[in-house]
């Protein structure tokens, strides 16, 4: 099978059991390439009596969606010269744009070891290399990214076979070698060439999104080579752990709760965003990552007008963030936790951001999901932790993330690509987005924004204003939890009512020419009393640094 | 396993066929216990291996080494390690008592933890095995004092980029495949690997640490031998 020269040195056991080494070495460094980018900590146990099913002696798991596709890529080839295999892992944003972060390389050159053993220190070195890769996966910058996937972007792995293209990675992407192991037809290099630009990002700009679309715009690169084989998210979850599907419908209560803080929106945003989802979604959800992506939640807890101390932060942090994001998205991807954007027409750029963020609708989620009644009841029970049927709950969770798609585009590239455990409630995209309150947003507030346009995908949408709404469908707004019982307002009325608060008197005309003439004729007094004061300030200060 | 103490040959650190590595981190007082085991941890992955058991003709099967990722909580950065309880217990003792040793001595916080990895070498009676030493790594540290809340949290992020170059250092060395103790026969296995512990095997080692006062001499040496007595067992 592989095209050597000279190999009568060696024995045809040796022969046979130094392809089955390289072959299985070659799918073991998949796996652990892989699940390095799976964005949680890998664990395996150590057993003391040999079970013999554990190559390399080692206890890598294998996922058997990863297994395949090795074996499809490899298509029953080895690795050899100018025949490499590779792993390209790569970050998708939720705007569809993606970026190259590294390219895994195990590669064959001529360079031949005659003398060694291959059942013994072949195996052994193999072992020692992999070892060595479990330690450096851990070590790249797409490491660090790669555990906080989930919310703003995800990471996909594509593996192909035979000349290994770089060009992806930009300019001066930098190269670790992780071993070589020598053996009688050649050695075995495996080495990372990874991009440095993200060196300079640390995570935490991926937390903080404004910074995030900057960078990712400026280094989009075309792919110049048509994916030969598909893309795929690194959230692969080996079936055993449905279970663990239900905890994350809890986390998004706590999102929502966090999200009406009274809180900063900075910190308001970013601390839902990483105490609930550094633990990417498990099972379903993974699989549909690659729709998923990107919902990112934007400040709204602070417009809703829980305090009017907030009322101020808006327009300062919508100013900065509608520059750098207007497709920015509220929605934690799991159950109900979107507050519709209050229409504010006092505060200009916030309402530019407004219709983006069609709250999750109740009623689409049973649309659905055939086994659930008209209501989100279904739904909301499932958040509280009484889940139906496993089934519903799966189904849900998928349809709406779809339905969150903005972007249609992603959704037949990325749909069309996935293996969908759940295929047939995957949206055949025309139908379902018409009917999709995130991509055709009820038509309410009549300060709509061009933006609005934008932020709908081509195919559905198109313009900005009311035309659109033709198609639209007109849905009560449920939300999925929340319920009370006690008082007769429910979530929903509460964003409602308070959607659209009147303005704040200070803030209209006469009053305010009133209280400023006021204002002004205070200042020297206010003024004198702080210049007294400037000491006890001068210490306040010190104390904080 | 013997139980006696080793008695070095000769200057036993210069020794030949003794690699030595040598690694140098600067880090923040509360950051040395992470980034000690962070490294000891990754060295150690690369010299155990699964448990030996041999069988009549001489030939012996190997256990299964597992591995978990481990997340430091003052360093920006994350490593693997060796499944092994056993095991971690023992490196956290001696790095524990690196790094308590490191801030009672009221030094500018400099010292050196070292891992040796050794061979024993029967002698007869009336003297004691030989050990010898193969590898050995030495990590010299130098703890800095921070001033605000910036200045760690940059702290942070720098020594974890520096840790993630210490790792690739390690791997580097590790794949030069230079000398490893020849596998051993059963009657010698623990003349090469600590077999005490229940589910890896690391190769024999020794960890020793040395504290370094302000006039840059040593001032301890404390020789620790990590089998299974010294364990709280």
């Amino acid at each position: 099978m592989l095209p050597y020269a000279m190999d009568t040195d060696l024995s045809s056991q040796d022969r046979k059991d130094l392809d089955k080494f390289i072959k299985f070495f070659a799918l073991k460094t998949v796996q652990v390439i892989v699940q390095a980018r799976l964005g949680e900590k890998i664990c395996t146990r150590s057993s003391s009596s040999p079970t013999g099913s554990d190559w390399f002696n080692l206890a890598i798991k294998d996922i058997p969606e990863v297994t395949h596709e090795a074996k499809k890529a490899l298509a029953g080839q080895l690795p050899a010269v100018g025949r490499s295999m590779c792993v390209e892992i790569s970050l998708k944003t939720s705007e569809g744009d993606s970026m190259e972060l590294e390219i895994w390389c195990l590669e064959m050159n001529e360079k031949c070891d005659k003398e060694i053993k291959v059942s013994y220190t072949v195996y052994n070195r193999l072992s020692l290399l992999l070892k060595s890769l479990l330690a450096i996966t851990r070590v790249t910058p797409a490491y660090r990214l790669s555990r906080k996937q989930g919310h703003e972007y995800v990471i996909l792995y594509r593996i192909y076979f035979g000349e290994v293209q770089l060009s992806g990675l930009g300019e001066g992407f930098q190269t670790v070698r992780v071993g070589t192991v020598g053996t009688p037809v050649g050695t075995i290099t495996l080495s990372c060439a990874y991009r440095i630009n993200l060196a300079f990002m640390s995570t935490r700009q991926f937390e903080r999104t404004p910074p995030i679309m900057g960078i990712i715009i400026d280094h989009f690169v075309d792919r110049p080579y048509p994916s030969s084989s598909p893309m795929h998210p690194c959230n692969y979850r080996a079936g055993e752990d449905n279970g663990a599907v239900y905890p994350s419908v809890e986390d998004s209560q706590e999102v929502c709760t966090t999200s009406f803080s009274t809180s900063p929106p900075s910190q308001c945003v970013f601390t839902v965003t990483k105490t609930h989802f550094q633990t990417p979604p498990p099972v379903v959800t993974d699989t549909l990552k690659v729709p998923v992506m990107g919902l990112a939640f934007s400040h709204q807890p602070a417009a809703l007008g829980v305090g009017s101390a907030d009322m101020g932060y808006p327009v300062l942090f919508a100013g900065g963030l509608n520059a750098a994001h207007p497709h920015q998205l509220i929605g934690p991807g799991k159950e109900g936790g979107v507050p519709p954007i209050p229409s504010q027409p006092a505060h200009g750029t916030q309402a530019d951001q407004e219709r983006m963020c069609t709250p999750l609708d109740g009623v689409h989620y049973s649309a659905a999901t055939p086994s659930s009644s008209e209501d989100t009841e279904t739904v909301s029970n499932s958040s509280e932790g009484k889940c139906g049927s496993p089934h519903d709950l799966l189904e849900t969770i998928f349809i709406r993330k779809v339905g969150a798609f903005v972007n249609k585009p992603i959704n037949q590239v990325t749909m069309a690509n996935l293996d969908i455990p759940f295929a047939m409630f995957a949206p055949k995209n025309v139908e379902l987005e018409d009917n999709d309150p995130m991509v055709n947003p009820p038509d309410s507030p009549e300060t709509e924004s061009p933006l609005q346009g934008s932020l709908h995908s081509e195919g559905s949408s198109g313009s900005s204003t009311g035309n659109t709404h033709d198609d639209f469908v007109m849905i009560d707004f449920k939300p999925a939890f929340s319920k009370d019982d006690i008082l007769p307002m429910d979530l929903g009325t509460f964003y409602r009512e308070f959607q659209n608060p009147p303005q704040l008197s200070s803030l209209s005309i006469d009053i305010g020419a009133q209280s400023m003439a006021e204002d002004l004729d205070s200042l020297p007094e206010k003024l004198a009393v702080h210049e007294k004061n400037v000491k006890e300030f001068d210490a306040f200060v010190e104390t904080l640094q | 396993p013997c139980r006696t103490c080793c008695r070095a040959p000769p200057g036993a650190a210069a020794a030949m066929n003794c690699r030595a590595e040598v690694l140098e981190v600067s880090v923040e007082g509360r950051q040395v216990e992470e980034a000690m085991l962070a490294v000891l941890h990754t060295v150690l992955l690369h010299r155990s291996t699964g448990k030996f058991h041999y069988k009549k003709e001489g030939t012996y099967s190997i256990g299964t080494v597992g591995t978990q990722d481990v997340d430091c909580d003052f360093i920006d950065f994350a490593y693997v390690r060796v499944s092994s309880e056993e095991l971690d217990r023992a490196l956290r003792k001696a790095v524990g008592e690196f790094k308590d040793a490191l801030r009672s001595s009221g030094s500018d916080g400099m010292g050196q933890i070292s891992l040796e990895f050794y061979q024993k070498k029967k002698s007869r009676w009336p003297f004691s095995d030989e050990c010898i030493p193969w590898e050995l790594w030495t990590i010299k540290v130098n703890v800095v004092n921070l001033a605000n809340e910036q200045e760690r949290q940059i702290c942070r992020e720098k020594v974890g980029e520096k840790l993630c170059e210490k790792i690739i250092n390690i791997v580097e060395v590790m794949n030069r495949h230079e000398y490893l103790p020849k596998m051993p026969t059963q009657s010698e296995v623990d003349n090469v690997f600590d077999t005490s512990l229940k589910d890896v095997q690391p190769y024999l080692y020794k960890i020793s640490y040395q504290i370094t006062d302000s006039l840059g001499t040593s001032v301890t040496t404390t020789m620790r031998r990590l089998i299974k007595d010294t364990l709280a067992l």
